[in-house]
């Protein structure tokens, strides 16, 4: 991972607390990171998210380098799953939920009214913590989010080369007619990525992929991320430090304050962040001290 | 793409089937134009299916109260509400509470029949029924209530009055106002049993094993926490039944007869509300005339009594959940 | 008294056994009666059956559903009611599965948590609950008369789809919510549109429950009788309705018919009848088990 230099920027907790406060907007503190603005496919700006009247995110910003493995890790209740949910605007789809602040995609504010969703969600792909398989064989499960984003050509190369990537072909290519819902929970969790996979996205999201899998599929799963961040840049979600220490190269760290909303305590390139935390509450964390 | 990076990050550009980043100028999210067209007309005729149901409610207020008002313009509101005279289609006295008073006594019977061996089905089948007693009772009160009205109608006319009631109550009349009721009654005790079975399965198993745990026998624990816990979902379920038997028609009209009374008998003719309808619908009515219109200030009586009944029976429902889920 | 009951007697205070005692005798005789009530149902549903089949079987016949009514019982035949019956309950599921089916899609899929939503829910709830024959009075007045539809075929069936719509609507919400929420986060987070969800996803997975709750809600349909009565199907038709704008009438209006005259041999009749209705709504209803039976979701 020596080949991490750019600047991450921290964000700095009494300056979260303020802006909070106040409900400000602030400009990040942007720093001279300029240079590798460029590889940012994402940058989140003072992101906030309500759900109702109860305050979920306050002020997380933070910026997800291309072709690389980000992890967000934090106790449960954080917000790091609401922050993932808000990046392809997934949080729309819960009654009463609010976004603030901007996040961009490429320069686009997908946080923009006029932005259509679906347009960010077949960039932007998503990975769920229970496998969810479509009721549907194996095949179908592939073909159908590239059949309705209007990909043509030979559907049974992308549903080989799909499956091939999630690692998964040798295990179905005889029996691709069978029901999705047949498979192991491990396999299952990899053809929800191969059917990601299909629709050619820029970025995949991964909601704790792994926490409904045993150790081996677990693995697996891993190895594959390592595998695909080659091609496509991974936002994970994850409460297993191990693994967020395992496969991601930035981790973002998120914690609770004391009016229990969700906020970002640091940002760091993964050894940075679990071999030297710059902040407190992050030690406490990774060292077990925090509960 | 097999060989495995683990803990190693790939260099971004050095991957060959690296995807080029989509040019800045041509990334468009505002989304596809004849996409976004045809899924705002699915919405919309969507929206207008959810929204017929209104236009439902409007029609049936409307076409109540404008020919009520016209019927209003013959008879007066008072003598409609007060007079204790009905004989539409004779002498042309209009007091609705004979009929109103016909209909009370159905409902009466039937929840006389209905409330208490409702209730006490409800109690087995939630507390004590084994399984392959469900087995045979739950399909059997289903059966129960897809009967058509008709077929009790029919039942209460040629087996209730002659081989159950006469027997044993000679006074009784062939068209009597105790048969129909005991045969609303019937249809409508799958309805009680089934509510207020699911009441008292939405009772926390906590609460049951806290009374068990104080060494309470299953009849204490059934009947002293379960139902009392239970009740405002009970009497939700009594409540839509006594609506349900306030509506009923058919039963009513094949077998009570059709001699409206204030002081209604039991064993002898009555009307309700609702056989009024099907009995002056049946004959030859002129549109528009006195009797066509007297049809629709019976039906908004009766729309109002059952709305009033079904509301307090939403309120009850509401106020039960909120305690339990 | 047996050791054991003795043994027992040295820990607790010495009337609580017959106390007990009581109380679980107690408990076996309410038993035995919770038990009878719930029993009443059934013996009531075999009284009515034998009642009726001992009533009519002897005017079983094939002449029953191939004969038009006629004033001589011996002659009489339900098919003009058999052919009204199926063109009512065709139209009616022509026009209000659809209906019914897209409400609930909206309501369940579409709709925003706002006040219209929750006026149309307890709009449709308030629907469920409005007495049948009332319904016959808005088709009476907006279907027959305000529209110039008279005592047609079209009328009933119209009047029969706004009756049965909120059990559709109600029946297809509660498929429609038994869908996991999973499955379409599957799907959105795709980039598929909400129809595209709700079309691919939603109504597949549904539509067993969906259509058991529409078959349920014919097959109630083909029952009623007090709103036929109201919108005019008339009690003695002797031909089969050909269009839209014929008279009709119904089996339970037929059944009805016959019940209410004198003579004895009509009763008869009406029971034969009502075996005819049993066996097309006993038809309709094992339909409706098979369904939920066969495809039951395995999630």
């Amino acid at each position: 991972m020596v080949r991490q230099t750019q600047a991450y920027r921290v964000s700095n907790p009494v300056d979260i607390n303020v802006a909070s406060a106040s409900g400000a907007i602030q400009t990040p503190p942007r720093g001279a990171n300029l240079e590798t603005r460029q590889d940012n496919v994402i940058s989140i700006i003072n992101l906030n998210v309500y759900y109702g009247a109860f305050h979920a995110v306050a002020d997380v910003s933070f910026d997800v380098p291309k072709h690389h493995v980000t992890a967000l890790i934090g106790p449960s209740g954080c917000g790091k799953s609401t922050v993932l949910r808000s990046i392809n605007r997934m949080n729309d789809l819960v009654p009463g939920a609010r976004v603030e602040g901007s996040i961009k995609y490429h320069g686009h504010d997908i946080c923009s009214p006029r932005v259509d969703p679906v347009e960010v969600r077949r960039r932007i792909g998503m990975v769920f913590q229970k496998p969810n398989p479509f009721p549907k064989s194996i095949y179908e499960n592939v073909a159908w989010g590239a059949r309705i984003n209007g990909i043509r050509g030979n559907m049974d190369e992308l549903v080989e080369r799909s499956l091939r990537q999630a690692a998964l072909w040798d295990e179905v290519k005889d029996k691709l007619k069978d029901s999705g819902l047949a498979l192991s929970g491990g396999q299952q969790q990899r053809l929800c990525i191969a059917r990601t996979l299909a629709i050619n996205p820029d970025v995949i999201l991964m909601d704790e992929p792994a926490s409904a899998l045993d150790p081996i599929s677990t693995l697996k799963i891993e190895d594959l991320m390592r595998d695909l961040v080659r091609q496509y840049t991974i936002v994970i979600v994850t409460h297993n430090m191990q693994q967020a220490a395992r496969v991601s190269d930035q981790t973002v760290f998120f914690s609770l304050n004391e009016r229990r909303q969700g906020v970002l305590v640091e940002a760091s390139p993964t050894r940075e962040l679990f071999t030297n935390p710059r902040d407190q509450r992050t030690e406490d964390y990774i060292t077990g001290r925090f509960g | 793409m097999k060989d495995g990076f683990v803990g190693q990050a790939a260099a971004p550009g050095v991957s060959p089937l690296a995807a080029a980043p989509p040019a800045q100028a041509a990334l468009d999210l505002s989304g596809a134009k004849s996409r976004n067209v045809s899924e705002r007309l699915i919405g919309a005729f969507l929206f207008a299916c959810g929204s017929l149901s209104i236009l439902t409610t409007v029609g049936i207020v409307f076409v109540l109260i404008f020919e009520t008002i016209e019927f209003f313009r013959l008879v007066s509101p008072i003598d409609f509400y007060t007079g204790t005279e009905w004989t539409a289609l004779f002498d042309r006295e209009y007091g609705v509470l004979p009929l109103v008073s016909g209909t009370l006594l159905i409902a009466v019977i039937s929840m006389a029949v209905a409330l208490p061996l409702g209730l006490m089905s409800a109690i087995y089948l939630s507390e004590y029924a084994p399984d392959r007693a469900r087995a045979v009772l739950k399909p059997t009160l289903e059966i129960l209530a897809g009967v058509p009205t008709i077929v009790y109608g029919f039942f209460a006319l040629t087996f209730i009055t002659p081989n159950l009631l006469q027997p044993i109550l000679p006074q009784t009349e062939v068209f009597n106002a105790l048969s129909a009721g005991i045969a609303v009654g019937i249809m409508i005790l799958p309805m009680v049993a089934s509510l207020s079975e699911d009441a008292m399965g939405a009772v926390p198993r906590a609460l049951r094993e806290g009374a068990y745990a104080l060494g309470a026998t299953k009849l204490e624990v059934s009947t002293r926490i379960v139902v009392p816990a239970a009740l405002s979902g009970i009497f939700a379920s009594f409540v839509l039944a006594i609506s349900r038997a306030v509506g009923e028609t058919m039963i009513v009209v094949v077998a009570a007869g059709a001699r409206p009374n204030l002081v209604p008998n039991p064993f002898g003719q009555i009307q309700a509300m609702t056989s009024y309808i099907v009995a002056v619908i049946s004959g030859d009515t002129s549109v528009g005339g006195r009797v066509y219109l007297s049809l629709f200030a019976v039906g908004a009586t009766l729309f109002v009594m059952t709305l009033a009944l079904n509301i307090v029976s939403q309120r009850m429902v509401a106020r039960f959940r909120e305690v339990y889920q | 008294m047996s050791a054991a009951a003795q043994s027992r007697d040295v820990l607790v205070a010495p009337d609580t056994s017959s106390r007990l005692r009581r109380r679980e005798v107690q408990g076996r005789v309410l038993r035995g009666l919770f038990a009878g009530a719930t029993s009443f149902a059934v013996i009531v549903l075999a009284v009515l059956l034998l009642s009726i089949v001992l009533d009519g079987y002897d005017w079983l016949s094939w002449r029953l559903i191939t004969e038009m009514p006629s004033r001589r019982p011996e002659e009489a035949g339900l098919l003009s009611a058999l052919m009204g019956t199926l063109w009512v309950i065709s139209l009616t599921a022509i026009v209000a599965l659809p209906v019914g089916i897209g409400a609930a899609i909206y309501l369940e899929e579409y709709a925003p948590r706002n006040w219209w939503t929750r006026i149309l829910q307890t709009n449709i709830s308030n629907l469920a609950g409005v007495p049948s024959v009332v319904y016959g009075l808005l088709g009476l007045g907006v279907f027959v008369n305000l529209f110039g539809l008279g005592r047609s075929v079209i009328s009933g069936a119209l009047t029969m789809a706004l009756l049965i719509l909120p059990v559709i609507i109600i029946a297809s919400q509660e498929a429609i919510r038994a869908v996991p929420l999973s499955l379409r986060q599957g799907a959105f987070a795709l980039g598929a549109t909400r129809w595209q969800v709700a079309r691919h996803h939603v109504l597949p997975a549904a539509l067993p429950g969906i259509l058991t709750g529409t078959i349920l809600a014919l097959s109630r349909a083909i029952g009623e009788t007090a709103p036929l009565l109201v919108v005019g199907a008339a009690g003695y038709i002797a031909f089969n309705p050909n269009s839209l704008t014929d008279q009709f009438t119904v089996l339970p209006i037929q059944i009805f018919n016959w019940t209410g005259r004198p003579q004895d041999d009509f009763k008869h009749l009406a029971a034969a009848g009502i075996i005819v209705l049993l066996v097309v709504l006993l038809g309709m209803n094992a339909v409706a088990i098979f369904l939920r039976q066969r495809f039951s979701k395995r999630w």
